[in-house]
């Protein structure tokens, strides 16, 4: 039962172009970047215990430094790519150094401000950056010849590199790594009395989350081809924990699906709502009352009790 | 705004109805309405401005019945939030769920920046109101025309002015750290210059500035203070200004949104004498404007300024254009030509486009003075016909990078 | 030298302020462990009562707006809690989905009501006319503000030092199994803490007004500055809280006139480095 639903819901994504029109189709692009990005914070937050308001940071500068390398230094679309992710997980692994040496609300602190450092840079320096113009003019890149211009080639380019990333996260989190780290969150001293050592764990798992913020942000310059210093913005980072916590974090699926609502009021509901602000927050507080983990576990135990 | 809420709605609907119904089918002229897409920031910090482009373009279109040169018109108006990745979806929505035949809008040049290389590619005529000097100079799109000014443009009479009228020798400019208060700042040092001033300091203050006293407590004894301030940031300047005696002490001018009218309608008597440029003013004494800030003021309960009146021109000249082509919108090169050969007389005056988009229309010095117990921007000077390259060459003025917060290098600045 | 006395006066009221704004987040945090997000909110919230109050009714002063709108904030906060945040004592990733959520209505909400304009507090009349500071010139109001945070700060040390209710608040934030075997009710404990932290923001919102404004975005402007406080001055601790106003007010001011350049990363550098090498804070008791 679980698999046929899994396969149809497959068949249905893959099949979405040819029975929806581009601007549905260009949402769920937006959709699947938006699911990666929350996937990867999912790996501090969820299955770490590492709550952090600064994961735009990952995603700003990769596609920054994307941008910057296709744009102003002429390199390939391939040669860039590798690049930026390389950077940007190195910077995952330098700012993990600085950042796990404190826990809880400091550990969130400190990625936050982190982030705003580079947002404020990113602002700053317009000679590098261009500032608050952003860079424009972008291209997506054309893997095996393949133009992606279309909605519908895009999607699916997202598509394929959003199954991967999932899989890649949730192997993961499932491996035994994923397990001692998930042990490191919950009982951290008996952990480290194991033997474990929790902080090379946890910054695995912080440069592990980096790149794959790293990949999402790829993939939101290429869809946008436009990068401007919001993209680094404290609320950037607050939208992608908001959306992992009201889907359920520590889930595999969870995340996604929180990230997909935020991005449907933002984006779709906004056109039929002014307030649509205010439905965002009525939304969280609804979820948090009604489904205090999550949309996610909170559905899943409904549909578990029902048939007994 | 009930009206607005139920055109609004039902423009969704009938859009949503018409690309289902026959998405790619050549209208014959007068099949279907006109589909107009508005692009304002109508929550986030820059709403005040967004809301006041709705309010009028609603207005604008209500005072025709929905009727543009004979054909009915639906206007579908999308809140970008002030976000530029907001603001490329939005766009996105218009064109493609709306199938919108043009844009108007949006206000702030990083929206702009960021839908303007989509709506070339999707080849959708769009009015614009962002002021980022390159959409009209060094990047232009065939698809853009600017029915405001950039940056810059209205700062170059006031510099002239400071110098010949006002005989201001030395001036300090403060402005938003982003790139209209650089471009802004730019052009009114280089003509302020040019006419043998000199500008004596420049602070820049970070977007997010809640307490504006340590930048106040920097700034140099001179002439005047030039405000390149957009929104609430120049209001908040200039209360704490005021708070530390300097108002006293030299003389406040100021860029075309320091002091607009959605600004004064919440200031008192310390904005009165203030002088300050635009290609707008409520006060302006034209015959179309003699209609709508009386009945804009009428149904508002406040004056038209900057963000109103750029979404009413917008909505002149796409009338002017739709008239010009028998409102066959569906031919978008058709329309796009129209529009930029068009001379209109508008609420700002009679304007024209210049080949790269650009209004070049009349500029006005404007004082504040208390008329009916209300502020008001009373029209002190009148420049014809600025353009945005002012009186430089084209050719070398295109030669030199945009303005920026180094350029032009500042050599007359006090240590 | 001017320059340094007017910097240093601005740095001691900017400092003030955020006293105002960030002691009721120490003192809910302290004691609840919890981060309240939507204190920006709270904060903004009492700016726009105090902003709109003034302009409607012009015999109106400050002081009495101010504690209207502490009040209000106070009963708004207090309704948030009873009703939503007591139900997730044990999830702190549900608090923080719940009070940015909250935070999100109130701001859609003022800007529904207030719209998007900048709407100005007037300083008191009589405050209007600048000061003569060592023959510089400094805006009265301004001084005024640093002895309003002075005495805020001086109540709240009495009632925490010297009232029952301090004393059970004390113990709570020490050890809260404790406090709650000895039989002190630390559910209502709560919830006074918790309007008392929301109203000291809503009422510290009426008192910045004059110098802020209202203004869409107030609350984003000032919830980072409140966290950056509480951080370096240590959690829970009302000295903290205090000294950490003022250093800060000392950095953002000296920091944005010394170095332009720097003006965006200047609070988050100093902070950095606190977190990494003291988590506790300056005046901290536990690990934040």
């Amino acid at each position: 039962m679980k698999w046929i639903a899994a396969a149809l819901l497959a068949v249905a994504l893959v099949l979405l172009p040819f029975f929806a029109g581009d601007f549905y189709v260009n949402l769920a692009s937006q959709m699947l970047i938006a699911a990666i990005f929350a996937l990867s914070l999912n790996l501090l937050v969820g299955y770490g215990g590492m709550t952090s308001l600064g994961h735009a940071s990952y995603l700003g500068v990769a596609a920054y430094m994307s941008a910057l390398l296709t744009s102003r230094y002429g390199w390939g679309h391939g040669a860039s790519a590798v690049f930026s992710i390389l950077g940007t997980t190195a910077m995952a692994g330098f700012f993990g150094v600085i950042a796990l040496r404190a826990t809880g609300l400091g550990f969130l602190m400190i990625t936050l401000a982190l982030s705003q450092v580079l947002w404020g840079l990113a602002y700053r320096m317009s000679g590098v950056t261009n500032g608050d113009n952003g860079i424009g003019g972008l291209t997506r890149p054309m893997p095996f010849g393949i133009s992606l211009d279309s909605a519908a080639a895009f999607y699916w380019f997202a598509l394929i590199v959003a199954s991967f990333s999932f899989l890649m996260m949730t192997v993961f989190a499932a491996s035994s790594f994923g397990s001692s780290l998930k042990g490191v969150r919950d009982q951290p001293r008996r952990m480290a009395a194991l033997g474990f050592n929790p902080w090379m764990i946890r910054w695995i798992t912080f440069v592990y989350a980096g790149f794959w913020g790293g990949v999402s942000g790829l993939l939101y310059v290429y869809y946008n081809k436009y990068i401007h210093p919001t993209s680094l913005s404290t609320t950037s980072s607050a939208e992608a924990l908001l959306g992992v916590i009201a889907g359920g974090s520590g889930t595999a699926a969870g995340p996604a699906v929180g990230a997909a609502l935020v991005l449907l009021l933002k984006n779709y509901v906004s056109a039929y709502l002014d307030r649509w602000n205010m439905l965002l927050g009525a939304v969280f507080v609804f979820i948090v009352l009604v489904m205090p983990t999550g949309i996610v576990p909170g559905l899943t135990k409904l549909l578990q009790r029902r048939p007994r | 705004m009930t009206i607005s809420r139920r055109q609004f709605v039902s423009g969704v609907a009938g859009a949503g109805f018409a690309s289902l119904a026959a998405p790619n089918l050549a209208f014959a002229q007068g099949a279907g309405p006109i589909r107009i897409g508005l692009l304002a920031a109508k929550t986030g910090p820059l709403a005040s401005g967004g809301i006041d482009m709705e309010l009028a373009l609603t207005m604008f279109l209500k005072e025709r019945d929905s009727t543009l040169a004979g054909r009915k018109v639906e206007l579908i108006s999308a809140d970008t939030a002030g976000v530029p990745a907001t603001a490329r979806t939005k766009a996105q929505e218009l064109v493609e769920k709306n199938n919108v035949h043009c844009i108007i809008g949006p206000l702030a040049a990083f929206e702009a920046l960021a839908i303007a290389d989509y709506l070339t590619e999707k080849e959708i005529p769009t009015l614009g109101v962002a002021a980022a000097e390159d959409m009209t100079q060094r990047h232009p799109s065939p698809w853009f025309a600017r029915v405001s000014s950039t940056s810059s443009q209205c700062a170059y009479p006031l510099a002239e002015y400071s110098v010949k009228e006002l005989k201001y020798k030395k001036i300090v400019t403060i402005g938003d750290d982003f790139a209209y208060g650089h471009e802004m700042c730019g052009g009114f040092q280089r003509v302020f210059e040019d006419n043998g001033g000199k500008i004596i300091q420049k602070i820049f203050t970070p977007l997010a500035t809640p307490d504006y006293g340590s930048y106040v407590a920097q700034v140099k004894s001179a002439d005047a203070i030039f405000l390149a301030t957009a929104g609430s940031n120049g209001f908040r300047f200039l209360r704490q200004f005021i708070e530390y005696g300097l108002k006293d002490k030299m003389a406040v001018i100021g860029g075309m949104t320091a002091l607009d009218e959605s600004v004064l309608r919440n200031m008192g008597d310390e904005a009165l004498g203030i002088v300050t440029t635009s290609w707008y003013s409520a006060e302006l004494d034209n015959p179309a404007n003699k209609i709508f800030a009386p009945a804009f003021r009428k149904q508002f309960k406040y004056d038209p300024g900057y963000y109103a009146a750029s979404t009413y021109v917008s909505g002149e000249v796409l009338e002017a254009a739709l008239k010009a082509t028998k409102a066959n919108v569906e031919d978008k090169k058709g329309l796009m030509t129209a529009i930029r050969g068009s001379t209109v007389n508008t609420v700002r005056g009679t304007i024209k486009f210049d080949e790269f988009g650009d209004a070049i229309g009349d500029v006005y010095i404007r004082k504040v003075t208390r008329s009916d117990g209300r502020l008001v921007n009373s029209v002190i000077k009148d420049y014809p016909n600025v353009s945005q390259f002012w009186t430089y060459d084209k050719a070398e003025f295109l030669k030199n990078p945009v303005y920026s917060r180094d350029f032009p290098p500042a050599k007359n600045l006090e240590p | 030298m001017q320059f340094w006395i007017i910097q240093g006066l601005n740095s001691l009221s900017l400092g003030g302020l955020l006293f105002l704004l960030s002691s009721g987040f120490s003192l809910i945090f302290g004691l609840m462990r919890l981060a309240n997000l939507t204190h920006g909110a709270f904060f903004m919230l009492g700016t726009y009562f105090g902003a709109i109050s003034l302009r409607n009714y012009s015999g109106l002063n400050i002081w009495v707006a101010a504690l209207g709108a502490g009040i209000a904030v106070a009963a708004i906060g207090g309704l948030f809690e009873r009703l939503i945040l007591t139900r997730l004592k044990t999830n702190p990733l549900g608090q923080v989905l719940v009070t940015l959520g909250m935070s999100f209505i109130i701001s859609d909400a003022c800007l529904m009501f207030w719209g998007g304009d900048s709407i100005p507090v007037p300083t008191p009349q009589s405050l209007q006319a600048p000061t003569r500071v060592f023959g510089f010139v400094f805006p009265t109001y301004r001084l005024v503000l640093v002895g309003c945070a002075i005495a805020a700060a001086i109540a709240l040390y009495f009632l925490l030092e010297r009232t029952r209710l301090g004393a059970m608040i004390r113990a709570g934030v020490d050890d809260r199994q404790m406090a709650r075997a000895v039989g002190i009710p630390v559910s209502r404990l709560f919830t006074i803490v918790f309007c008392l932290g929301a109203g000291i923001a809503g009422a510290g919102g009426v008192l910045g007004g004059p110098i802020l404004s209202a203004y869409p975005g107030l609350d984003g402007d000032m919830l980072p500055l409140a966290l950056i406080v509480v951080i370096l001055g240590g959690i829970g601790s009302l000295l903290g809280a205090f000294v950490g106003s003022f250093i800060i007010g000392f950095i953002y001011t000296f920091g944005s006139a010394l170095f332009p350049e720097l003006a965006y990363i200047i609070l988050f550098l100093p902070m950095i480095f606190v977190i990494a090498f003291r988590p506790q804070g300056l005046f901290g008791r536990v690990g934040a």
